[in-house]
């Protein structure tokens, strides 16, 4: 059913009606609105899930975890300082090979405090273990939200799906919601195995020897690796149900490209806009959105750009004394080609500034005449 | 009860890592003798950690999850509530956590499972220092006591824990002792007969945080209860106060003299010492003459 609505109400309904056991979450801006929406439909009775109302993100995650080792779908929501504060859990929630799937609302990172959209919140927990989605949309969050339960629980690692604060979170458009049968018919009823069972009793995340934690590590690696294949199968099988299909990236007119602007999130929706006036320009100018971020996608990547000359990566996240964090992943995804495309690295939207299409266009302009790509990045905005 | 005690039906098994006649790993395993087979534990990083034994050893004998150290309070609600989720209502989730992860570092978590009431059992097994990691004062540390951290002395009185529970009016509250099995084993089956939150507050000597001979656990437990540095009580509903066991009232001297870690007090510090347990003591029979009921 067609619901115009925010991102937040999106994730919100697609979590109903993946029915979890246990919520456990705490109220952070822009995230806030996804709490209370379960909330009351914990208290009205319109969803079967133990409500946890807990006193922090940190205690928010130890909750979703345990009672996903239990054995129980679970679901949390955070932002920014909630998800910082939520670090040491993550680690523990992938670590124990659990199937937690929380929706992640990209905000900025005090000091100084601001409340709009910056992707760095999320990528600092790029080695945390999970599984990490960034959403262009409100359609695409609650699909996501959807597909990330299938994911998680089959590949026994938990999953991030990624909204940005606003421009999905508090921004209102058509989302079509499906039904409860064609979830249920989706979306099979948990069954992750049940660690605490006082028949057969064992001791979950003991103190292992260097050996042993080696060994852990590279399982994890390996599940992550494996998992790739699972979000492509969930994906076409999305599609078959539900007639959305996202892919591991999305491209637009790399084929013939000079050069191929590179985007996440909502920055990709503004830049389709932007590419097709270039088009019509003459420009010959494609698009690659980046979306499965861990597991990072790094064949397909290789495929869709590796025979295209110039790349401009153009990103709201600054890993500070480095550059753009998707443009060094890009570039160490790319090295082994062998004509390795030239990359540069612009940084916009930072603390939720406008990226619009006239800049978007300065951006693919300046990287198809430059004649020397730097290695840091270029800011497009900042010091003015 | 006293064929039970002697012959008990034993969970924890050997192969752990505690010092020498550990006061704590006593403790723990008169709380799992009373648990029984049918429940969940909780442990974090503290000595109950190293009690359960290093891989691939397990002596708790029940299914347990070693989680982090400041959540042990969340961690056993979320187990809680999708075993209630899951119907099994009767399998109950049992909390260990020391001193730091109690006192400390994990008192807003299990502050905020209080307030909510998650069905959990807490018990802190109080040794009065951050022992795990090579005896660091805490705030359960009492005053003038020798740490690595506090090697005058420890210049602040130890936190009221059992009042701060108390303050948050949850089902029960209980001190408990090792060296009183029949009165921890009684508080334990009480608690597992209840539903919401329930707290034990074990005093678990540390034979070599306390500088105490490896035979002297049980004896200088028993010397906290008898001078009244840890009388034994229980609290309902935050209000109610019951007094378990008439101690002998010995002066605090004789609990001190035992212990290395008081060997540097002067005779004016066990003087302010004594009064604080003289006070402390007024203060628990106000509060059992002030009961509801």
């Amino acid at each position: 059913m067609m619901k115009f609505i925010t991102g937040n109400t999106a994730v919100a309904e697609a979590v109903r009606l993946c029915k979890p056991g246990v919520i456990a979450a705490y109220p952070i801006t822009p995230q806030t609105p996804i709490y209370e929406k379960l909330s009351d439909w914990e208290d009205s009775g319109q969803i079967n899930t133990k409500m946890m109302r807990v006193e922090s993100e940190h205690s928010a995650m130890a909750a979703c975890l345990s009672a996903s080792l239990t054995g129980v779908r679970t679901f949390t929501a955070t932002s920014s300082q909630g998800l910082a504060l939520m670090h040491e859990m993550l680690h523990f929630a992938s670590g124990l090979r659990t199937g937690v799937v929380m929706a992640a609302v990209n905000r900025t990172l005090a000091s100084p405090w601001a409340f709009w959209s910056d992707q760095t919140d999320t990528l600092s927990q790029r080695d945390t273990g999970w599984m990490q989605v960034y959403c262009e949309d409100n359609q695409e969050s609650a699909d996501m939200i959807i597909q990330a339960f299938k994911i998680a629980e089959e590949v026994m690692l938990p999953m991030m799906v990624i909204l940005e604060a606003n421009f999905i979170s508090h921004f209102m458009e058509p989302v079509d919601i499906p039904s409860p049968e064609e979830v249920e018919a989706f979306l099979p009823p948990v069954s992750l195995p049940q660690r605490f069972d006082v028949d057969n009793p064992g001791y979950v995340s003991p103190t292992v020897t260097q050996k042993e934690y080696e060994k852990y590590r590279k399982h994890n690696s390996d599940a992550m690796a494996h998992a790739l294949d699972v979000i492509e199968r969930v994906d076409r099988e999305f599609e078959q149900a539900f007639g959305r299909r996202y892919g591991l990236l999305e491209t637009v007119n790399t084929e013939d490209a000079d050069i191929v602007l590179v985007t996440t999130a909502t920055i990709t929706s503004t830049a389709r806009l932007a590419l097709q006036q270039l088009r019509k320009e003459g420009v010959k100018v494609g698009l690659c959105k980046l979306r499965i971020f861990r597991p990072f996608p790094v064949e397909v990547i290789k495929t869709a750009l590796e025979n295209v000359p110039r790349i401009a990566v153009l990103e709201r996240n600054i890993s500070q004394g480095r550059e753009g964090i998707f443009c060094s992943e890009l570039k160490s995804a790319l090295i082994n080609c062998e004509n390795s495309p030239k990359i540069q690295g612009y940084i916009a939207g930072i603390g939720g500034t406008n990226v619009d299409p006239d800049l978007i266009k300065k951006v693919v302009r300046h990287a198809l005449e430059a004649t020397a790509y730097s290695d840091g990045p270029i800011w497009m905005g900042g010091d003015e | 009860m006293m064929n039970e005690l002697y012959r008990p039906t034993e969970i924890m098994s050997p192969g752990q890592l505690a010092c020498p006649g550990c006061g704590l790993a006593l403790g723990m395993r008169q709380v799992m003798r009373a648990m029984g087979k049918r429940c969940v534990v909780v442990v974090v990083p503290s000595c109950v950690a190293v009690t359960t034994g290093p891989y691939p050893n397990y002596t708790l004998g029940v299914p347990a999850f070693h989680s982090a150290f400041e959540i042990a309070a969340p961690t056993a609600a979320g187990i809680r509530n999708a075993l209630i989720q899951q119907g099994k209502d009767d399998i109950p989730v049992l909390a260990f956590a020391g001193d730091g992860g109690t006192f400390d570092i994990g008192l807003q978590a299990l502050s905020g499972c209080a307030d909510r009431n998650e069905d959990i059992i807490y018990v802190c097994m109080d040794n009065e220092a951050y022992m795990n990691t090579g005896v660091q004062v805490s705030s359960a540390t009492p005053q003038f006591t020798w740490t690595g951290t506090s090697p005058s002395g420890n210049t602040r009185r130890k936190k009221k824990i059992m009042e701060i529970m108390a303050a948050h009016r949850m089902p029960y509250a209980a001190t408990a002792s090792p060296a009183f099995p029949e009165d921890l084993t009684r508080k334990i089956k009480k608690a597992k007969a209840m539903c919401g939150t329930r707290f034990l507050h074990v005093l678990a000597p540390c034979n070599t945080g306390w500088k105490i001979k490896e035979d002297m656990a049980v004896r200088v437990a028993m010397l906290s209860v008898e001078t009244n540095v840890f009388p034994l009580y229980e609290i309902e509903d935050g209000v109610s106060y019951t007094q378990n066991y008439e101690a002998k009232g010995l002066p605090i001297e004789e609990y001190l003299k035992v212990q290395g870690r008081y060997k540097h007090l002067k005779p004016e510090q066990i003087e302010i010492m004594q009064a604080e347990v003289d006070r402390n003591l007024d203060d628990l029979k106000a509060r059992i003459a002030r009961n509801p009921n």
